[in-house]
C-alpha cells in the first residue's frame, strides 16, 4: 500500500470517530501549547536580561572599592567601603593590562539638584570622558564633557533623562546651571534614556560630572569608589577580569584572596544569577510541560489500543483481503502519527496564542521561537511513532482467522 | 488441470494440553468453472479446511496446489498476496466496514497487494460489480444503512473485485432469511454460469448445498462422501416462484423502489 493510500486509510479511520480523535489529540494539544508557551516565557526572560547586559556595555567590569568576600573573623564594609582605590590603580589597570580597552576612574554619591524652583534628591556619578563610551552611553542633546573639563575639574554635568525631564519640564536644560549642594554646574548634555537597570532601578535618575570635580570639590576625597573599564572584545572580558584582579592584588600586596579589598565583577557576571535563575525556571516549566506532552502520548497510545481491540474483525478483514502485517502495522501507525502530528499543528496555535495573549495581558517578555515550535512539533511527533508502535505492533500480529471470528 | 488439489492434508493444533487434528489426511480436487459445496457438522473440520483453501492458514503436512503451484508452504507474505489476488472471501457475518460506504468496502482489496491503480479506476470497478449485484443505487450506503442481503451482496462484490479464480464462501445464508439466502445463491450461480468462478461453499444446511454442482461431505477431517448433485436447484427459477413481498423492510423507504 502506497504512502498516500496509508495516510489516506489512517486520515477515514480517525474521521469515523470524531469525538475520541479530537479528545486523544487534546493530550497532545495541551502539551505542544505548554511546551511553546513555556519555552516563550524563558527565552523571553533571557532575551530581556540579555538586553540589559548590552544596554549596559557587554565587555564592561567593574573594579569597585571594598569586598563581597567574607574574611573569617574581619568587619566587612562591602564594595564601595574603602578608601583603597586610587586614580593609581586605574592608571595601572590602563597602562598594564592589555586586554583592556578603555578606563574611566569613578566616584558616586547621592545629592540634592537644585534648578529654578524644582529640585529632585539624585544619584551623581563621576566618571573620565571614556565613561560614557564605556557604558555605551550616548547624549542626545548637548555633548559630553572632554579630557580637559576632567583635568581641570571643570563644573559641568550631564543630565540623566529622568533627572532632566523633572528639573526642566518642557525646556532645553543644555546650557542651563544647576546646583548641587550649593555647587553651581552648567549643564553641558543629556544623556539617552537607558530604560530599568538590572534591578528594575531607573538608570536615567543620574547626573554625571567629572571624577576630578566630585572628588575634589562636592565629595573633599580623593579615593575612588569604582572603576568602570570596558574589554578590547567580549570574549576577553573574563580573562582581562582574572588580569585585573592579579594586577590589583599585587599593587595591594594581597596574598589571600580573602583579604581582597576590591571587587572584580563584569557585567555578564551580576546577571549570571538571573540567567541562572530564568534558566532554572525554564527547565522546570519545559519539563512540567513535557511530562503533559508524555500524558498525551499515553493519551494516544491508551485509545489505539482500544481501537485495534475494537477493530479485530477490520484487521481480520484486511488480512483476508490480502494485508500483510506490515500494511496493518503502518496503518495503524499512521494513525497515531496523524492523531499526534495534527495535534501538534494545533498545539502550536494554541501556544502562539497563549503567548500572545499574556504579552497583551500581563507584559511578559515572551518569545516565539521557530527552534520551540520545531522542538515541540517532532516531539509530538516522535510521541505519536513511539506510543503508536505498540498498538500497531498488536495490530499486526493478530492471526487473521482469530481476528475474524472474534466477537 | 484443476483448480484446487488436495493432498493427503494434515492440520493438527494444541488447544491447552490436548492436540486437535482438524484434518486427518483429507484429499480432494476441485475443477474449474464448478460449484462445490462441502457441509458437515461442527467439529466435523470444515472449517480448518475452509481455513487452509483460504490460504488463511497452513496444513500441518499434505500438499494443496492451486492451479498447480504447492502454496502449502508460502510464508504469510505470499499468502497474503495470493488471497489478494486468487480469491475471494464471503462470510456469514458478511464483514464489512461499519461507517464506510459500500463503494470504499468494496474498494479495500484494491488498496492491498503491490498493485496502485488510479482512484478513478478503483471507482469504477467497485461501482460495475456493485450494479452486477443490483446494488447500484446504493453506492454510498454505509452498512448500517442496508440490509442484511444488501450487506451479503455488497460482501460479494467486494469478493469480485480482484477477479479472483475462486470464491470462498462460508456459510453466506447463514445469517439471511429463506428468500434472501435464495437471492445469494442465484448470484452464485451466476457468477459461476456467466463468469466461470470456481465457488466452494461450505453450508451445514444440506438443502443450501443442492444448489451446488457437486457434495463433498466432511467427517472428522476426512472426506466421507463426494457427489454430483442430481436434481440441482435453480435459485433463478425459484426466486420468480415466491410471492412477490407485500411490505419490503427498507431502511429507507424512499429509494425501495429503485432495488430490483
Amino acid at each position: 500500500m502506497g504512502g498516500w493510500n496509508i495516510l489516506r486509510v489512517a486520515l477515514i479511520a480517525i474521521r469515523r470517530n470524531p469525538v475520541r480523535s479530537g479528545l486523544t489529540m487534546l493530550g497532545v494539544i495541551i502539551g505542544v501549547a505548554s511546551v511553546i508557551a513555556m519555552v516563550a516565557l524563558g527565552s523571553g526572560a533571557r532575551a530581556s536580561i540579555d538586553e540589559q547586559i548590552s544596554s549596559q556595555g557587554v565587555n564592561l567590569i567593574y573594579l569597585s572599592a571594598g569586598s563581597w568576600g567574607r574574611g573569617p573573623g574581619t568587619a566587612r564594609g562591602g564594595a564601595g567601603s574603602t578608601t583603597s582605590l586610587t586614580v593609581e590603580d586605574a592608571d595601572a589597570v590602563r597602562a598594564q593590562v592589555p586586554l583592556v580597552a578603555r578606563v574611566s576612574p569613578g566616584v558616586r554619591g547621592r545629592a540634592q539638584v537644585i534648578a529654578g524652583n524644582q529640585n529632585w534628591n539624585t544619584s551623581i556619578e563621576g566618571g573620565n570622558e571614556e565613561y560614557l563610551e564605556i557604558r555605551s552611553w550616548r547624549v542626545v542633546a548637548g555633548e559630553n564633557f572632554t579630557a580637559r573639563h576632567v583635568l581641570v575639574a571643570d563644573k559641568v554635568c550631564l543630565l540623566g533623562k529622568t533627572v532632566a525631564d523633572l528639573l526642566f519640564p518642557g525646556e532645553d536644560p543644555v546650557g542651563q546651571i544647576v546646583r548641587v549642594r550649593n555647587l553651581p554646574f552648567r549643564v553641558i548634555g543629556v544623556l539617552a534614556p537607558k530604560g530599568q537597570g538590572q534591578w528594575g532601578d531607573d538608570q536615567d535618575d543620574i547626573v554625571i560630572a567629572p571624577y576630578t570635580t566630585l572628588q575634589k570639590k562636592l565629595l573633599g576625597i580623593t579615593h575612588l569608589n569604582r572603576v568602570t573599564i570596558s574589554a578590547v572584545s567580549q570574549d576577553r572580558v573574563e580573562q582581562a577580569a582574572i588580569e585585573i584582579t592579579r594586577l590589583m592584588r599585587q599593587r595591594h600586596r594581597i596574598t589571600n584572596p580573602d583579604d581582597d579589598d576590591f571587587t572584580v565583577r563584569t557585567v555578564e557576571e551580576m546577571a549570571q544569577t538571573r540567567l541562572d535563575v530564568a534558566n532554572t525556571m525554564n527547565s522546570l516549566l519545559m519539563s512540567v510541560a513535557s511530562v503533559s506532552l508524555l500524558v498525551g502520548g499515553i493519551g494516544i497510545m491508551n485509545i489505539m489500543l482500544v481501537s485495534v481491540t475494537e477493530r479485530t474483525r477490520e484487521i481480520g478483514l484486511r488480512l483476508a483481503v490480502g494485508a500483510r502485517s506490515r500494511d496493518i502495522l503502518s496503518q495503524f501507525l499512521a494513525e497515531a502519527v496523524t492523531l499526534s502530528v495534527f495535534g501538534g499543528l494545533l498545539g502550536i496555535a494554541l501556544g502562539i496564542g497563549i503567548s500572545e495573549t499574556i504579552v497583551r495581558s500581563l507584559g511578559w517578555p515572551m518569545q516565539v521561537t521557530t527552534e520551540a515550535i520545531a522542538l515541540a512539533f517532532g516531539f509530538a511527533a516522535a510521541v505519536g511513532v513511539f506510543f503508536g508502535w505498540y498498538p500497531a505492533r498488536r495490530a499486526a500480529s493478530l492471526d487473521p482467522i482469530d481476528a475474524l471470528r472474534y466477537e | 488441470m484443476a483448480l484446487i488439489r488436495l493432498v493427503d492434508l494434515r492440520k493438527s493444533y494444541r488447544v491447552g494440553d490436548v492436540t486437535v487434528h482438524a484434518l486427518r489426511g483429507l484429499s480432494l480436487d476441485v475443477e474449474r468453472g464448478s460449484f462445490v459445496c462441502v457441509v458437515g457438522a461442527s467439529g466435523s473440520g470444515k472449517s480448518t479446511l475452509m481455513n487452509v483453501l483460504g490460504l488463511l492458514d497452513r496444513p500441518t503436512s499434505g500438499h494443496y496446489y492451486l492451479e498447480g503451484e504447492d502454496v502449502s508452504g508460502f510464508d504469510k507474505d505470499r499468502r497474503a498476496h495470493l488471497r489478494n489476488r486468487k480469491i475471494g472471501f464471503v462470510f456469514q457475518n458478511f464483514n464489512l466496514l461499519p461507517r464506510t460506504s459500500a463503494l470504499e468496502n468494496v474498494e479495500l482489496p484494491l488498496l492491498y497487494g503491490g498493485r496502485a491503480l488510479p482512484p478513478a479506476e478503483r471507482h469504477a470497478r467497485a461501482r460495475g460489480l456493485l450494479e452486477a449485484v443490483g446494488l447500484g443505487s446504493r453506492l454510498d450506503h454505509t452498512p448500517q444503512q442496508l440490509s442484511g442481503g444488501q450487506q451479503q451482496r455488497v460482501a460479494i462484490a467486494r469478493a469480485l473485485v480482484n477477479e479472483p479464480e475462486l470464491l470462498l464462501a462460508d456459510e453466506p445464508t447463514g445469517n439471511l432469511d429463506s428468500r434472501t439466502s435464495v437471492e445469494i445463491m442465484e448470484i452464485l450461480q451466476r457468477l459461476v454460469r456467466e463468469r466461470g468462478i470456481t465457488v466452494v461453499l461450505i453450508t451445514h444446511e444440506h438443502d443450501i448445498a443442492e444448489y451446488g454442482t457437486r457434495v463433498v461431505t466432511v467427517r472428522d477431517g476426512r472426506v466421507t462422501s463426494d457427489t454430483p448433485v442430481q436434481n440441482r436447484r435453480d435459485a433463478a427459477a425459484e426466486r420468480a416462484a415466491l410471492p412477490p413481498l407485500e411490505l419490503e423492510v427498507e431502511p429507507e423507504p424512499a429509494e425501495a423502489g429503485a432495488e430490483a
